[in-house]
């Protein structure tokens, strides 16, 4: 059987490929959605602390001997610190200003960062090894799957899932979405609002380093794994709606799907897609898919 | 006591000094290294090329020879247009006199034309085009270190006579790709082979699983990558995922440089195949260069690429020494008079079309346990001599040798 001349089972092979990398855009464009719906602060430096996950993980392996499982933990734990110093002494400083403001300085430290990992490891990609237990993979019969991409995919929809539930129908979420509404109230009520900000942006910024941990074994770690992504994530993120957390979720495995149908009836157009997409959506639905007007 | 013969040639010899002097434009031979200095090509090129620069002007001894030049380098982002301004800021403004290196064929392409606008000269080590030599030969431009057709054709040819007769490409999709498979194609069909299909990658795509499992259901038995840097080893390391090899298929890189080697590790590279005209293991010469080279390059052994960067703008000052200018239509003229030579490339030519002739080595990548340590990746499977590596001058289509 055939669709538009592609073999079925190849195009199944594609629509689960496109999955996968909608894993990753999902996982990415929650992180930007957190930040940007519960902060208001539009995190450009997301794509390098995406890549500064991925350097941790590859870190600890060579300085510390430290392996995998660990820095799926570790990682997203220390860019996440790191995230939280970056709002504590910059970000906290521009919330009563322009959106704007916050663009320019962290798109100013992604340049930064950006700029100073190279000097040190080049723009080769280091290897990174995958975890012995998820290496090798399975025939399916319409397509040979590594086992590593099957796991991305699961712990990228359990995360993605997790990250929904505890914002959307949790008593933390709650407070977090109070917050954002009306700070001085939420304050009002004993809850100390400063340090709720700081750790959803440690949070978010963790979820970026999440993704690049889980990056580092198929797309080996490279300074600027996170400049070219970080593009395709803000497209992601303003077709799902601006910090809409299930519009990023949804969109981000929608447009991994696109993407790969893409590679197979035209790959030459398969980088511009996904900002085709985006500029119908915002034609038609300004907010985005899943967003609302502010 | 001096004859008056002799009083009247040290005269005129000092007369021709003095002239000569006034030939070199401002009196200094500005260099132009123009490169990827911070994407997916600048450990092929990139600074390092800056580096090799400077150790050929260094070791041509310019100093010493009274003879000013000066290095500029700049970062053309792997764009079209942002390389084509720095060419014509270089020539208008800066007075360079001569652009070298320039991976990524479309700038190199465009930098060719502007080139010959300018009547200066053009050192190519970095792009692989060879419509370089061919059809957009120039009378300014030299193509130093390899091109498409010599890659397709040590690497097509030994792959295709070993059995590798079906292939199926994977193309990173602008002018150096699409000219890599049609010059491989050439030569698997030439052989006997047969091309099952081909795909069309964006230059710097993460991620290759999509056009490998496309590659893989062609049943091809071998996977030709037409593409360079990032995009090769991301192609190499995913196929290893995906199980392509062990499936029975080979892969072909056609284009794969030693920094390549070094950042997918011999356990994902061992077995691979390819042309390069460099190695840094040749001999005693080429070893001395590359360990003064990795000191001054954050432990970075020298590609093939940056290697033609130090033998071309040797040949260069050689050149403006021997022809006392360094107008770039007759410094190039002079470089294609004079033989080449030295010490990483050995003896050599260059041919009217622009072609700079030398060996090129069929390697083979060590396996894990047969390598003594870093950079010590390759097995030289076959020499290539002189008169088959390259491209018959009369096949090209240049309008230079009509």
């Amino acid at each position: 059987m055939e669709i538009f001349g592609i073999p079925t089972q190849a195009l199944f092979g594609q629509l689960l490929i496109g999955l996968i990398n909608g894993s990753f855009y999902a996982l990415l464009s929650l992180g930007l959605a957190v930040i940007f719906g519960l902060l208001n602060i539009i995190n450009f430096t997301h794509g390098a602390q995406y890549m500064m996950g991925a350097f941790c993980a590859y870190f600890l392996f060579t300085r510390l001997g430290i392996g995998y499982w660990w820095a799926l933990a570790i990682a997203p734990l220390a860019v996440g610190l790191v995230g939280m110093v970056i709002e504590r002494l910059m970000l906290a400083r521009l919330y009563k200003l322009d959106h704007l403001y916050g663009l320019l300085l962290t798109f100013g430290l992604a340049l930064i960062i950006q700029g100073l990992f190279p000097n040190e490891y080049g723009t080769s990609e280091i290897p990174y090894a995958m975890p012995q237990e998820l290496s090798g993979g399975r025939n399916l019969g319409f397509m040979f799957l590594p086992n590593y991409r099957a796991w991305v995919i699961l712990a990228s929809i359990v995360m993605c899932l997790a990250t929904w539930f505890v914002i959307e129908k949790t008593r933390l979420g709650s407070y977090l979405r109070a917050a954002t509404e009306n700070p001085a109230l939420v304050q009002a009520f004993g809850i100390n609002v400063p340090r709720m900000i700081t750790l959803t942006y440690g949070f978010g910024v963790a979820l970026a380093a999440f993704a690049g941990v889980m990056a580092a074994p198929i797309y080996q770690v490279n300074p600027l794994m996170g400049a070219d992504l970080i593009i395709v994530v803000f497209a992601v993120v303003v077709i799902g709606g601006m910090g809409s957390i299930m519009g990023s979720i949804v969109t981000g495995f929608a447009l991994g799907l696109i993407e790969g149908l893409t590679k197979v009836f035209y790959p030459e157009a398969s980088n511009t897609v996904i900002f085709i997409i985006m500029a119908i959506v915002l034609m038609i639905k300004p907010a985005g898919l899943f967003g609302t007007q502010r | 006591m001096f004859s008056k013969r002799s009083i009247i040639a040290a005269a005129s010899l000092a007369c021709a000094a003095s002239l000569a002097q006034a030939q070199i434009s401002d009196g200094v031979v500005k260099i132009g290294v123009l490169s990827d200095m911070s994407s997916l090509y600048s450990d092929i090129a990139g600074s390092g090329s800056t580096v090799a620069a400077r150790m050929a002007v260094e070791d041509f001894g310019a100093a010493r020879k009274g003879m000013k030049v000066e290095i500029l380098s700049a970062d053309h982002l792997n764009k079209p247009d942002v390389g084509s301004s720095i060419a014509r800021q270089w020539y208008d403004v800066d007075k360079v006199d001569v652009i070298v290196d320039v991976p990524t064929s479309s700038i190199a392409l465009a930098i060719n034309q502007i080139t010959r606008e300018k009547g200066k000269a053009f050192l190519v080590s970095g792009a692989a085009t060879s419509d370089l030599t061919g059809k957009a030969c120039s009378p300014n431009t030299i193509h130093w270190t390899y091109d498409t057709w010599m890659l397709a054709n040590g690497t097509g040819n030994a792959i295709v006579k070993t059995g590798g007769d079906t292939w199926y490409f994977i193309t990173a999709d602008y002018a150096f790709g699409l000219a890599l498979e049609r010059d491989t194609e050439a030569v698997v069909l030439k052989n006997g082979g047969k091309v099952l299909g081909k795909v069309r990658h964006p230059l710097n795509a993460q991620d290759f699983s999509s056009f490998l499992l496309q590659a893989q259901a062609s049943k091809a038995k071998i996977v030709g990558l037409a593409n360079a840097g990032g995009d090769t080893t991301n192609s190499i390391k995913q196929a290893a995922e995906f199980g392509i090899v062990k499936g029975g298929q080979s892969l072909a890189g056609m284009l794969v440089f030693i920094s390549d080697i070094h950042g997918l590790g011999l356990d994902k590279a061992q077995g691979l195949i390819f042309t390069e005209t460099f190695y840094w293991d040749l001999n005693d010469q080429t070893r001395a260069f590359a360990k003064r080279f990795a000191a001054a390059n954050s432990g970075k052994y020298p590609t093939m690429v940056q290697a033609g960067v130090y033998s071309a703008i040797t040949h260069y000052l050689k050149a403006v020494q021997a022809g006392k200018t360094d107008d770039g239509t007759k410094v190039i003229a002079k470089m294609k008079e004079l033989p080449t030579e030295d010490p990483l490339f050995g003896k050599g030519t260059v041919r009217a079309d622009g072609r700079k002739l030398h060996p090129a080595y069929l390697v083979e990548v060590k396996k894990p346990s047969e390598s003594k340590g870093p950079y010590d990746y390759y097995k030289i499977r076959a020499t290539i001599p002189v008169d088959q590596a390259f491209r018959p001058m009369n096949e090209g289509g240049c309008s230079l040798v009509k």
